[in-house]
């Protein structure tokens, strides 16, 4: 399995980082040869072997539902690029309307 | 008679000499703010430190000085200044994990470990130099350039956690906070001729430390002996509820875990970590740490931990995974940086692109890559299945009667800036450490001797949750070795 | 019409918050109508470093609503994270479960076929997530605002299997659902606080074939009719491309409530790979056999249960029963009242009738009525004791509502108690049959039609406040004594 650019060019786009198309043909290669590295792994039988799940078996603490929330010791606006009204403001979503006003939604 | 220099002064011995009254509460601050001048630890000399308030943190020594008046009680640190890196969020000081992303950010809350070691007295004087979001081997990869080795410039301090090491190895704080992910406190401790001690999973609370992979990360500490390691291990650790993956488990007080003898105690020597390539210096200095044990009574016999080659490729799987979702939170909307763009999908990709650096890039990338539809189960499920094994070859060692293994803590001592350029050569720097991450068992590093002047630690790992068993051998071996350790 | 030689498949995706105080892995309030952004701290705002740590209530309850539906709730489940960015979500991941959900293998009985075997929509899983927060698109020109108070909510996800044949049968299976999940006390299940959505996959196929056809995905449904009408909307799209040979695009689709139709979205089909992978933060999610068992021992009664009680113990019709324990707070409300009153039917009577119209004039939930049951039950006492005539109590009830006085105070203060009191009846009789000579000689020669007419206007002359029970009695024994 190697990789090819436009391998790079979809997950660089999955994870939102506008790559340099000059920059494109090291980086596939380097991602080449730490990918050639890893390539050992599927030489070594797991046969039955169940992947590693954290060093706690007895499973995820639950915490009541009850307290008080933790406190911010400093407003948001401080910590925000921009804000109004008490809202995050962010550019628009190309695709922004297509969704009738508001949606709790995904791309 | 001439008064010691204060960064002779164990920081258990300064909190001490506070409460007697021998010095002033602020008077250790104020001497690691001085020393922190005159060796340049600042960003035109040895960027060791990126971020620091001298006048807040004086403020907070004379703070505590005044709760003392109050007979508040002095907290096992009273007055004790402390560093801390720059992933592992302060409230005042920025957290800014060396990325650009972060630029300027102060964290609206404090990460548990920083909270305890203040509750217990100390000072936060200042927030250290790292690579970027930890990922890297030698603290040349932060946004605000690389540090440096204090006892040569022109060496790497190790990483990622290479600024906290060198606070310690320059004598500007006797304990510092740093990270862990695959040897990121180990290594630089080895570099830099400290102690440093990587917790078991679980032992302290990730709450307030940046992630990068969540499965792997633990807070470790710096000391510059033994001791200072183990006072700060002993106050930051223990269960916190605001960490799901913190243990419930009790802290035993580490400092007690002294031994005179070690009769009785079975230390392993993993073949696979001394490789007929290693460096024949590194492997004497071992040979003779794994001597001075066995005069204190010890058994060395040779053991076997077969998975151990395949840790690197495990865990530049799953670590790149981990990090490519931890880091998806990072896009401007909410905090940090923002490159402004006319639609969301270019603010995001201005925004990311211009404040991640190269290796965060790649490692980003790759752990998209095994992530993603189709290759999830060839990389990521493959590799979580090795690392099950690496897991197993630990127990197996320790439940065949083997107390701790010792090994060397990394192949090489700390190499020229610059030197090594391509990423996977950099990766191997952690052969030697990855393996107790990947398996969360507790391992430590402590300075064993030279090799041309340059440090070289040895590393000591334990069963889950023995760091005082750890601790122990340590206690003993950096006490016979005396001197020796720093030649 | 080919809708007759075509037959849609349906499987449903409910997403529904669960009632707790606080977010499902941070102690932030879940209350609606807060201020932007007020009900945040650093894990829900996926703040650098936070941590989360689940809410001991959300798995209960998801707990509670799968065994409702019949699931086998697993002993060991695990939380993944769905990784995508959009900036409602705050960690660029929701924290779902994938491969290993809460719960597996329930199903839905949601009536009854011609032939009178059950209609049984499989349940394929439930499993807990977390909300995003809400994205306002036309508040700020050329910006998208965000409020995080959502971000974090927990909810169930309740995935159907495709066994939803017609729009009518979705509806069913919503409504079922709703009123099984307001049972046992897991959800207020309210559409317009966003408690409640709905996605809908929606394949067609000839009538008669056994192999799926390609599926679709409507998404954007927050009414029942909404789910009813798009299905309707989207099958007749789909049958019309089968007609004309052609094959229907597995893609997204989005329901314009206000254009009442289905279009596609413009979001690039396959552009999203979620990269799932087992979140670390947080361990499995480990329930042992003594908790399930735990939780099943404290499941309130379901709805057919209480119909099959609320039919033995009160021997009420089937209808008014269906009625009243359409949802649980109106039978507990009415049980109550019967309880209180002792005849069931006219309790039944009262809550179906003058309860249940005030409630749907003010939309007012019944646990919140200003009448409690014990004064409604006081009420009903009032007038088989003689207390109080039927009208008048019907404008005491009035005034209950108003004040939430008890049934007593008013009756008194507004001089509605009956008069049962012989020589005041008498003298009210005598008054009228003075007043209506003829009348009156008709009713004593034996005319006793007129009883009824003599009686009113009796009533009319004491306002109301005669028992008209009395009464006649009275009017009767004269009309003996007359001939």
């Amino acid at each position: 399995m190697s990789i090819a650019p436009d391998d790079v060019r979809h997950i660089a786009a999955l994870a939102r980082l506008a790559l340099d198309e000059g920059r494109l043909p090291s980086l596939v290669e380097e991602l080449n040869v730490i990918l050639a590295h890893m390539k050992v792994l599927q030489g070594v039988d797991t046969e039955g072997v169940i992947g590693a799940a954290g060093v706690g078996a007895s499973g995820t603490p639950l915490r009541a539902d009850v307290g008080a929330p933790i406190q911010l010791s400093m407003p948001l606006d401080q910590i925000a690029p921009r804000m109004r009204d008490g809202f995050f403001l962010v550019p628009r979503l190309d695709t922004h309307g297509e969704l009738g006003a508001s949606v709790a939604g995904e791309p | 008679m001439s008064p010691r220099p204060l960064a002779d002064y164990a920081a258990a011995e300064v909190r001490d000499a506070i409460v007697a009254g021998a010095l002033a509460p602020s008077d250790a601050v104020d001497a690691s703010l001085r020393r922190a001048d005159e060796t340049g630890a600042g960003k035109d000399g040895l960027n060791l430190v990126l971020w620091s308030d001298p006048a807040a943190s004086r403020q907070d020594a004379r703070a505590a000085g005044a709760a003392l008046e109050r007979a508040d009680g002095a907290g096992r640190l009273f007055g004790v200044p402390v560093m801390v890196k720059d992933n592992i969020a302060t409230d005042r000081l920025p957290t800014t994990c060396a990325s650009r992303i972060l630029a300027g950010y102060v964290s609206p809350f404090e990460a548990t470990a920083v909270r305890r070691l203040r509750e217990a007295g100390a000072v936060v004087v200042g927030k250290t130099n790292c690579d970027e979001f930890a990922m890297g081997s030698s603290t040349e990869y932060g946004a605000w350039g690389p540090a440096r080795n204090p006892l040569d410039p022109t060496r790497v301090t190790g990483g990622s956690s290479g600024g906290s090491a060198g606070a310690v190895a320059a004598g500007l704080v006797r304990i510092a906070l740093g990270s862990e992910t695959g040897g990121s406190v180990r290594q630089p401790a080895s570099f830099c001729g400290v102690v440093g001690i990587k917790p078991t999973y679980g032992r302290v609370s990730r709450w307030g430390l940046v992630a990068f992979a969540s499965s792997l990360d633990q807070i470790g500490v710096f000391g510059r002996t033994v001791d200072d390691a183990a006072l700060g291990l002993e106050i930051i650790a223990g269960r916190d509820p605001l960490d799901s993956t913190s243990a419930e488990r009790p802290v035993p007080s580490y400092r007690e875990a002294t031994y005179d003898s070690l009769d009785g105690l079975v230390i392993g020597r993993p073949r696979e970590y001394f490789p007929t390539t290693l460096d024949p210096r590194i492997r004497a200095l071992c040979d003779r740490a794994a001597d001075a044990l066995e005069k204190l009574g010890a058994k060395v016999k040779e053991v076997s931990l077969p998975h151990t080659g395949l840790a690197i490729p495990v865990y530049y799987i799953i670590a790149p995974a981990e990090a490519s979702s931890n880091l998806a939170r990072f896009d401007g909307a909410r905090y940090g940086l923002r490159i402004e763009g006319d639609a969301l999908r270019a603010m995001y990709d201005a925004t990311r692109s211009g404040g991640f650096g190269p290796e965060v890039t790649r490692r980003i990338l790759l752990g998209t890559y095994v992530l993603s539809a189709g290759y999830y189960d060839a990389y990521y499920r493959k590799a979580q299945e090795v690392r099950s094994l690496i897991a197993e070859d630990f127990r197996t060692v320790f439940e065949d009667g083997v107390d701790l293994l010792l090994t060397p803590t990394t192949p090489s001592a700390a190499f020229e800036l610059g030197s090594v350029s391509v990423p996977y050569e950099m990766y191997l720097s952690d052969i030697f450490t990855a393996t107790a991450n990947l398996a969360g068992v507790p391992a430590m590093s402590l300075p064993v001797g030279r090799v041309a002047g340059l440090p070289v630690g040895a590393q000591l790992i334990a069963p889950y949750f023995e760091e005082s068993r750890m601790l122990g051998a340590a206690y003993a071996l950096e006490r016979t070795l005396g001197d020796e350790a720093h030649r | 019409m080919s809708g007759d030689r075509y037959e849609m498949v349906v499987g449903l995706e409910v997403h529904v918050q669960l009632l707790t105080r606080t977010k499902a892995f941070c102690n932030c309030s879940t209350g609606f109508g807060a201020p932007p952004n007020l009900h945040t701290c650093p894990v829900c705002l996926g703040l650098p470093g936070a941590l989360p740590v689940l809410n001991a209530t959300a798995v209960r309850l998801a707990a509670r609503a799968a065994i409702a539906l019949e699931c086998v709730v697993e002993e060991v489940s695990a939380f993944a994270r769905k990784n995508y960015f959009y900036p409602d979500l705050p960690k660029g991941y929701q924290i779902t479960q994938y491969d290993r959900p809460l719960a597996k293998g329930g199903h839905l009985s949601i009536g009854r076929n011609k032939d009178g075997t059950p209609v049984r929509i499989g349940i394929t899983r439930v499993h807990i997530e977390e909300d995003a927060g809400k994205s306002l698109h036309d508040r700020y020109p050329g910006a998208t605002a965000i409020d995080l108070n959502r971000a974090g909510v927990p909810l169930i996800e309740i995935v159907s299997e495709p066994d939803i044949r017609s729009s009518l049968e979705a509806g069913a299976y919503l409504g079922t659902l709703k009123q099984i999940l307001e049972y046992v006390r897991v959800s207020d299940v309210s559409m317009e606080e966003g408690s409640l959505r709905v996605d809908a996959n929606i394949s067609t196929r000839l009538r008669g074939d056994v192999e799926l056809g390609t599926k679709t995905e409507i998404k954007n449904l927050n009414s029942f009719s909404a789910v009813e009408r798009a299905l309707d909307a989207e099958f007749a799209r789909q049958c019309a491309i089968l007609e004309r040979g052609e094959k229907v695009t597995q893609q997204t689709m989005l329901w314009d409530a206000s254009r009442l139709e289905v279009r596609p979205s413009r979001v690039k089909e396959g552009s999203h790979d979620y990269r799932y992978f087992p979140d670390p933060d947080l361990l499995p999610l480990v329930l042992d056999k003594t908790w399930i068992g735990e939780v099943k021992q404290e499941m309130p009664e379901l709805p057919a249960a209480r119909q099959e009680r609320l039919a033995a113990t009160y021997g009420l019709a089937e209808a008014q029963i269906a009625d009243l324990a359409a949802n649980p707070d109106r039978s507990d409300y009415f049980e109550a009242v019967a309880r209180a009153h002792g005849e069931p039917r006219t309790a039944a009577n009262w809550v179906l009738g003058e309860v249940l119209a005030v409630l749907n004039e003010t939309k007012q939930r019944i646990e919140h009525f200003p009448v409690r049951p014990a004064d409604l039950a006081r009420l009903l006492d009032m007038i088989r004791d003689g207390l109080v005539s039927h009208s008048a109590a019907k404008r005491i009830f009035v005034r209950m509502v108003d004040t939430g006085d008890r049934p007593e105070q008013i009756a008194e203060r507004e001089g509605l108690l009956q008069v049962g009191d012989d020589a005041a009846l008498l003298a009210w009789i005598d008054a009228v049959l003075a007043e209506h000579p003829e009348e009156s000689q008709r009713f004593a020669a034996g005319e006793r039609k007129l009883q009824g007419v003599l009686v009113g206007l009796v009533m009319k002359r004491s306002g109301g406040r005669a028992d008209p029970r009395r009464v006649n009695q009275l009017l009767a024994s004269r009309a003996g004594a007359g001939t």
